[in-house]
């Protein structure tokens, strides 16, 4: 058995390497001579389901908004299916990856364009209510931290069984909460630290 | 293959709030860590084919007119569950400064020369053997605001992913026998020193290339491990 790698930060001077194209869309200037990897923009021709943007904020320990953030988004397609070797059930959307990446830009805003996920199998084989895994990395974070985004027009967050090892008073810091817009856009900040410090999940 | 993802193998890893690493101070979690099944959402992870990545996209010293001035080093290794078994199709990307220690990054704007030749990113994905290979130029020292007189060691930035979402892994690679590692608290934020030594690289003589290149060997470790009969997905 070998001992893992530790982790290090991603530092501040990501952007050039990992999201070298625009900030965010934001900046149509901010681009570094090298291309994306990982885009923003999950959307594919082929994926069937609901179009949506998911905008938020980072913010540090005094409310301030954190602008060199990484945000990975990891999700299942509109049927509740992972595009990857475990989850082997049919693909119907073989080109939609599930993965997203956004750095944030100067005012601390990351945005993607993606799919509403459906429900994924859970513990029990109960389902889950939709969701969509988030990864934050930046400056000071000596290792990612991961939290979970759901949907505040979803009914089934109820009966969601990882929503419900939280804390009642805690659960509204996992819950996108839905603007006007076309396509829809979810909100989702993040609170590092204070009374509404997100929670983080030990995965 | 079914793999599961102790929790314990994270006793390695800094924790959150480091405060010698003063940006930790407002960006660490202040709340305990949330312990949750792992369920499919976890444990599986985004896919990248060698469609992903192009034909000379690991070689950081042909990415423009000219060579990048400093020492030509190779940059290779495995990376390896923690069963030391191959993860292949992993995408690894890679950044850092150049040969002076500077970032192309517009932030960076310490009084160190930009080279026109390098940009300093880089991506490859394992091969069968997990094995990945990176030809670039040795990074330089470079100074940071952390406290007076900081200096960060040579390192190389590392981006990893494994089977799945939770083994995700963004490290540095550091140089053997740096004489700046007794000053810098990121590399010190790991308090274990054989876990620390696992960031650092080996020269490697033998894959060493006469009359062009250094080598440099890391292995990368992710988490992960093959599942007994007794696991399940449900496991804690």
């Amino acid at each position: 058995m070998s001992e893992i790698t530790p982790s290090q930060t991603v530092g501040p001077f990501f952007a050039y390497g990992l999201t070298p194209v625009g900030r965010c869309n934001w900046d149509p200037n901010g681009h570094y001579s090298w291309k994306n990897s990982v885009e923003s923009n999950l959307v594919t021709p082929d994926a069937s389901g609901t179009r949506i943007r998911i905008v938020g904020t980072v913010f540090d320990a005094d409310n301030a908004p954190i602008n060199d953030c990484m945000i990975e988004i990891w999700q299942a397609d509109a049927q509740g299916r992972y595009a990857a070797a475990r989850d082997t059930r049919a693909l119907p959307n073989s080109q939609f990856k599930g993965f997203g990446r956004s750095a944030t830009d100067k005012a601390g805003l990351f945005v993607f364009d993606t799919i509403k996920p459906g429900a994924v199998p859970g513990p029990g084989g109960k389902d889950q209510a939709p969701h969509i895994v988030v990864a934050i990395f930046s400056r000071g974070m000596l290792r990612q931290v991961y939290t979970r985004l759901y949907f505040s027009d979803e009914t089934v967050n109820a009966a969601d069984p990882v929503l419900n090892l939280v804390p009642a008073e805690r659960r509204g810091t996992l819950i996108a909460h839905k603007e006007a817009g076309d396509p829809p856009v979810y909100r989702f900040n993040v609170h590092m630290q204070g009374d509404n410090e997100t929670v983080f999940f030990e995965v | 293959m079914a793999l599961i993802y102790p929790t314990k193998s994270l006793e390695s890893f800094p924790k959150h709030l480091t405060p010698n690493y003063k940006s930790t101070l407002k960006r660490s979690p202040t709340k305990p860590l949330m312990i949750i099944p792992h369920t499919l959402s976890e444990l599986t992870g985004p896919v990248y084919g060698h469609n992903a990545v192009q034909e000379g996209d690991n070689d950081l010293t042909k990415q423009h007119a000219g060579e990048p001035l400093g020492e030509r080093i190779i940059v290779h290794g495995q990376v390896l569950d923690e069963d030391k078994r191959p993860v292949k199709s992993a995408l690894v990307e890679l950044w850092q400064a150049n040969a002076c220690g500077r970032y192309v990054h517009n932030v960076d704007q310490h009084p160190a020369p930009l080279d026109p030749n390098f940009t300093g990113a880089g991506r490859t994905i394992t091969d069968d053997n997990g094995y990945y290979k990176f030809i670039t130029v040795k990074p330089g020292a470079y100074p940071w605001g952390n406290h007076h007189n900081a200096w960060r060691p040579n390192h190389i930035h590392f981006s990893v992913f494994g089977h799945s979402f939770v083994s995700r892994l963004v490290t540095q690679m550091y140089f053997p026998g740096d004489y700046l590692f007794p000053y810098d608290p990121i590399f010190n934020s790991v308090t274990d020193e054989k876990a620390r030594n696992r960031m650092v690289a080996s020269f490697d003589l033998e894959n060493t290339v006469p009359d062009w290149a250094l080598a440099f060997k890391f292995d990368i470790v992710l988490r992960g491990r093959e599942a007994t009969p007794l696991d399940n997905d449900d496991h804690h």
